[in-house]
């Protein structure tokens, strides 16, 4: 494993910290939309923001991370992506903004203006992840070129990138669901743990479905890909994961209260997905025109993200540690 | 009408303002950041002594004040949070030419930054949650690690801006790209140390005299009650203790600056002829090669600038137009904007300082409150004149001797219309961001339930 291999693989763990923390987060404003005027939405709400408030800043800076490891490790491939994706990028940085104001200010403003800013929380919840969907789709597909300049509309309105944005949605929804399993059953409210069960299960049958038919949208426009994902090692990871859907399918359908192996189970189906990915596409930053090693910045800027990582390993991870204990231990009260 | 209409809509039409536009963007965002980021630095500080006299000295109105002001710290940071996110897209989707020429070496201070923020994030987090959760004294060292933060924050993000003005620590290859990388150069090359204490010392006096301006004017309305006293007078003693240090270190970076990046220096001070015995102009704007309005006081630049009438100058005649700061009337007069108003301030801290001395309490006479209730919008006014003598003051280029702008703008088309979306949404941000934070400071008995701020405990939760 080269230096830059392992820049790589520090990038994808950031990108897939990001997946599940951050999505988690997209995902309770998802749940947010869809909860309606009811009391037993409300409910449903009041819990959402349980779980998210005290997190959801620290999770965003894990996309802060993903940005800038490329852009510093791997520059010519960041610009090609922004030269090329720059629409729905932008797009997912206007729904970034949005979804952090509606959140941050739907708590502080007096009741009238409240939903409004509730509804841009929930609505933008759902665009941002579905944007950055289109972006990994079309990196997918291969359409950024190695210079940058690909079309702008052409290359992120296909069928993989639409597909790849709607299965980011659905994950999301699927994971802060299970979450929300758990956290229901912490604030002992058994209808809110049926709630969200429900809900889980739905998004776990759409996000599955989604995702197979993502494979064959692979078969057609990503090759590369799908080759990678259907020979080792990526079959193994393809396995894996369906494997966790499924263990946490059968909780979810039975009902029982396994949070211990619904959480893990169900964050494993998405952690294996998006490893699936990177172990198919390797050698490819861009597949199939730019590799690893054809992208990565001389060797010292590379030891400095490393190191930078390890610091970030010794001193942000039991920070984080602490912040979820106490604010899961505060669910538990 | 027509000529009218054509007039608007030319910067849209032509393909050549695509710059132009990209420029508005950046510096409207990051002049909406910069106010943000002065909080996110300095204001936990200022709420961390109010926590310390609270438990120190048992002052409950102290303990309230940290908490009213931890409250308006979230939603600031929220804010901050959000744009900071959008300028990180905007380096790649406005200036992707120099994110694939110099990503690496312009960026690599970010990564450090991320560490930081990472690390502000989470400990505001738990500060603010954990009013009710950790004992005393824990709460007020989980606050600690904000401040500390804070400071590494603004070091990264500042010598990835210093190295825009002053690029070190590498070299170019055959093929134009970053070779031969030496890190502690390009992070600490030579604008990193000082225009990082002037941003750092600037964020206090930012975040000081903004929040001491709302209980001046609470004070100057008769409220002289212990609590609205304690508001003004923490947040104010830290700017007063950190103007007159400013003033210093702005003397200290204007030499450095007519050292490592003359051009600058003199659209600064408006000079055209290169040459000893410069005079320095006191506003003034500089058209055809000299400076039309303005007072001069003969020889004072050259003074300044090193110690002696003899020292040389040089004018903006001998740089070749291309090469020339856009437009040296607006780096002039901001300079002006930023030495007058910090000048201002500092003699304001003077005489609180004097006062204090005396009799141990405010200056009584009206125009003291007067002013301190101005400070806030002139420290920022401050804060911004100096950021685009800066940032204006460095163009043409985006790396100063490497690249210019115009070769670092993206082709994308359309970004009018997307500055024009921004400004539309910074503005709603900056009209609810005010409202909030209004909504929270109203008097001290009428306490918001504390469920209605991010990361608050819900009501029931609070054990006071």
């Amino acid at each position: 494993m080269s230096k830059a291999d392992l820049v790589a693989a520090i990038l994808w763990t950031g990108v897939t910290l990001y997946a599940v923390f951050g999505g988690a987060d997209f995902g309770g404003g998802m749940w947010d939309l869809l909860a309606g005027q009811s009391e037993r939405g409300e409910r449903a709400r009041w819990l959402i923001d349980r779980s998210i408030a005290p997190v959801w800043e620290a999770n965003h800076v894990w996309l802060i991370f993903v940005l800038v490891v490329l852009w510093t490790a791997f520059p010519t491939v960041f610009s090609a992506i922004m030269t090329t994706l720059y629409i729905p990028l932008a797009l997912a940085a206007l729904g970034i903004v949005l979804r952090g104001a509606g959140f941050a200010f739907r708590h502080a403003l007096p009741g009238p203006v409240r939903r409004p800013a509730t509804r841009v929380f929930g609505i933008s919840s759902v665009l941002t992840p579905f944007f950055l969907g289109t972006v990994v789709g079309a990196v997918a597909s291969g359409e950024v070129p190695a210079d940058g300049g690909g079309d702008p509309t052409a290359s992120w309105t296909g069928i993989l990138p639409l597909l790849t944005g709607l299965i980011f949605v659905a994950l999301a929804a699927y994971v802060a669901g299970v979450f929300l399993v758990r956290d229901a059953d912490a604030a002992g409210d058994e209808d809110l743990h049926r709630y969200f069960l429900q809900r889980s299960l739905v998004m776990a049958v759409i996000g599955g479905a989604a995702a197979v038919a993502g494979i064959f949208a692979l078969q057609e426009h990503a090759r590369y890909v799908y080759d990678g994902l259907t020979s080792w090692p990526g079959i193994f990871l393809v396995i894996g994961s369906g494997i966790c859907g499924l263990v946490a399918l059968v909780l979810l359908v039975t009902g029982r209260s396994l949070n211990w192996v619904m959480r893990p189970a169900a964050v494993g189906a998405v952690v294996t997905v998006i490893w699936g990915y990177f172990a198919a596409a390797f050698p490819y930053m861009l597949p199939t025109d730019v590799t690893i090693s054809d992208a990565a910045a001389v060797s010292d800027i590379l030891t400095v993200v490393i190191v930078v990582f390890g610091a970030a390993a010794v001193l942000v991870i039991p920070s984080l540690i602490l912040l979820y204990v106490l604010s899961q231990r505060q669910a538990l009260e | 009408m027509a000529a009218m209409e054509a007039a608007l809509l030319a910067p849209i039409a032509d393909a050549g303002s695509n710059l132009l536009a990209a420029r508005y963007q950046m510096a409207f965002t990051l002049g909406f950041h910069i106010i943000l980021a002065c909080f996110g630095v300095a204001f936990p500080a200022i709420m961390l002594i109010a926590e310390y006299r609270g438990r120190k000295h048992g002052d409950e109105d102290a303990l309230r004040l940290a908490r009213r002001w931890s409250k308006a710290v979230a939603v600031l940071f929220a804010v901050g949070a959000v744009s900071g996110t959008v300028l990180s897209f905007e380096f790649g989707l406005l200036w992707p030419g120099m994110m694939d020429r110099f990503g690496d070496a312009f960026g690599i201070a970010f990564a450090i930054e991320g560490l930081f923020f990472f690390l502000e994030a989470i400990f505001i987090a738990i500060y603010i949650y954990g009013w009710n959760r950790l004992p005393g004294w824990a709460h007020f060292w989980s606050g600690v690690p904000i401040v500390i933060s804070g400071i590494g924050g603004a070091l990264s993000v500042i010598a990835a801006n210093a190295w825009m003005n002053t690029p070190a620590g590498f070299t170019l290859g055959p093929d134009g790209r970053v070779e031969d990388v030496e890190i502690v150069d390009v992070l600490f090359n030579t604008s990193t140390f000082h225009e990082f204490v002037h941003m750092w010392v600037a964020a206090y006096l930012v975040a000081g005299f903004l929040v001491a301006s709302i209980y001046a004017v609470k004070l100057l309305r008769g409220d002289r009650s212990h609590y609205n006293r304690l508001g003004f007078l923490i947040p104010f003693t830290v700017a007063a203790i950190f103007s007159p240090i400013q003033v210093i270190v702005g003397d200290f970076v204007a030499r450095d600056i007519y050292e490592d990046q003359p051009v600058k220096f003199a659209a600064m001070e408006c000079v055209y002829e290169t040459g000893p015995d410069q005079t320095e102009y006191i506003g003034g704007i500089c058209t055809d090669g000299k400076v039309k309005g303005g007072i001069g006081i003969p020889g004072l630049d050259s003074l300044l600038a090193g110690f002696s009438t003899d020292t040389v100058v040089e004018g903006l005649n001998d740089v070749p137009e291309d090469l020339q700061p856009p437009s040296p009337t607006l780096i002039h007069l901001s300079f002006d904007a930023m030495v007058g108003i910090g000048t201002l301030l500092a003699l304001l801290a003077v005489w609180f300082a004097i006062s204090w001395w005396r009799k141990r309490d405010i200056p009584e006479n009206p125009w003291f409150l007067r002013i301190a209730a101005a400070s806030g919008v002139l420290s920022v006014l401050a804060l911004e004149a100096g950021w685009i003598v800066t940032e204006v003051g460095r163009q043409p280029w985006i790396v100063s001797g490497y690249m210019k702008v115009e070769e670092a703008v993206t082709d994308a088309q359309g970004i009018w219309w997307v500055f024009a979306l921004t400004m539309l949404i910074y503005l709603s941000l900056a009209v609810i961001t005010g409202y909030v934070l209004r909504g929270l400071g109203q008097r001290p008995d009428e306490e918001a339930p504390a469920g209605d701020i991010p990361y608050a405990p819900r009501p029931g939760e609070e054990t006071r």
